[in-house]
């Protein structure tokens, strides 16, 4: 009898982190996409009604575009996107081997082109960073979202999740305050949704163009007059990292529209 | 000194007052005041305009009320449904517990999703153009107060 109570002690302590409690169980997990009006729907639906297929497009060409001193383009190491970057983005954020940091899909990009390419880096948001993530992550188009948040993820999704529980800004306000306690219910005019990650980057009518996860995150920062911090901050690869877990099993819609 | 020595004093009396009271002290910023009994029972500032009130409350970007919830608006526009709707709220609340719920419905119930409209200690990460700021200005509580009295037929 013990030597159970130990045992069951030591698996309490060592609880691997899915057995993390989830707020939205996973079978009620709703896509932005299910808030959207029916025409919103449809454009996302339609590639040649997509506004985000143009960056998609354009991701394409500069995947095969050499770059920088090296000379060389992603397609020199990593071949066809279409198979070597098929489901990359469903595990993303991830963990950089050597240097320990939480990588999200843009930073790692960004990686690639000053470590490999020798070139200099693209600015966050601009239209080359989002073409080229675009296009890596609608290689994973209809694949599940399936985060790694195990060893060296784990302070990372921690970090993330505390975050997310935080109250912050001048309404006091944390991410669970809406998208989980109040997804479904009307904020002024518009459904709230569940803040699911997995349309991004996604063409944003408010933008009227395409954007970041970091970007949408930072909308919902300003909304609650709160400090925003600057792109490819640390803070929200964990919480982006929080998000994809929290997303697991959702399809990646990229490149999604929403409102 | 002088101020916190008043201040403890003031803390004292309302945890005297009824066993259960919270009391606080406000920063110096912002009008001082004391939570008792679920109220803040001493207005804020002058006695509350009912017609600014209403403009306040009904102004989206200024208040954000409408946001959350549903409020009597002649002109029907459109409102959330996160919080109660606030038809018969007047008939409801006193004054003095409207006031507290505005200044901060926190102190009633720590999970409280209500911003709170009067306070600018304790909260984490606001941004510069808002710190040390409350959302509202002493004077519009008050006019807020005032409006919502008003309210008290329930909502049809």
């Amino acid at each position: 009898m013990k030597a159970l109570l130990l045992l069951a002690a030591g698996m309490l302590v060592a609880a691997p982190a899915w057995t993390q409690n989830r707020v939205i169980p996973q079978a009620g997990l709703k896509s932005g996409f299910e808030f959207l009006s029916p025409d919103l729907k449809k454009m996302q639906l339609d590639d040649f009604a997509n506004p985000g297929t143009l960056w998609v497009d354009r991701g394409e060409k500069l995947w095969r575009a050499e770059a920088g001193a090296a000379k060389k383009s992603c397609a020199d190491c990593h071949g066809d996107a279409r198979a070597s970057m098929k489901g990359v983005a469903a595990r993303y954020p991830q963990v950089d081997r050597h240097s320990g940091d939480l990588m999200t899909l843009e930073a790692r990009i960004l990686q690639s082109r000053v470590e490999r390419q020798k070139a200099v880096p693209f600015a966050r948001e601009s239209e080359d960073l989002l073409a080229l993530s675009a296009y890596v992550a609608y290689q994973s188009r209809g694949m599940a979202m399936e985060a790694d948040i195990e060893g060296a993820a784990r302070k990372h999704f921690d970090a993330g999740e505390a975050m997310f529980f935080r109250r912050r800004g001048q309404l006091n306000l944390n991410c669970a305050h809406c998208h989980d306690a109040n997804w479904g219910r009307t904020l002024y005019a518009e459904r709230i949704s569940q803040g699911q990650p997995n349309a991004y980057p996604a063409y944003r009518l408010e933008w009227q163009t395409l954007g970041s996860l970091e970007r949408r995150l930072r909308a919902c920062l300003s909304g609650v007059r709160a400090e925003i911090l600057p792109f490819g901050s640390p803070e929200y690869a964990d919480l982006a990292l929080y998000l994809s877990w929290r997303a697991k099993g959702l399809p990646i819609e990229t490149p999604g529209v929403r409102r | 000194m002088q101020y916190a020595v008043n201040a403890a004093a003031a803390l004292l009396v309302a945890a005297m007052a009824a066993g259960f009271a919270q009391a606080q002290t406000p920063p110096l910023s912002l009008v001082p005041y004391v939570v008792a009994g679920g109220s803040i029972e001493k207005p804020l500032a002058a006695p509350g305009n009912v017609q600014r009130g209403q403009a306040i409350v009904l102004d989206k970007s200024l208040s954000s009320c409408v946001l959350c919830h549903v409020v009597p608006d002649p002109e029907h526009r459109p409102m959330g449904n996160i919080a109660p709707p606030l038809a018969g709220v007047g008939a409801r609340l006193s004054a003095g517990q409207m006031r507290l719920r505005l200044v901060d419905s926190t102190l009633l119930n720590a999970h409280s999703i209500m911003p709170p409209y009067y306070r600018v200690e304790g909260l984490h990460q606001v941004a510069p153009a808002w710190r040390g700021k409350p959302i509202m200005s002493a004077q519009q509580i008050e006019d807020m107060v005032a409006w919502l009295l008003t309210l008290k037929e329930p909502p049809r």
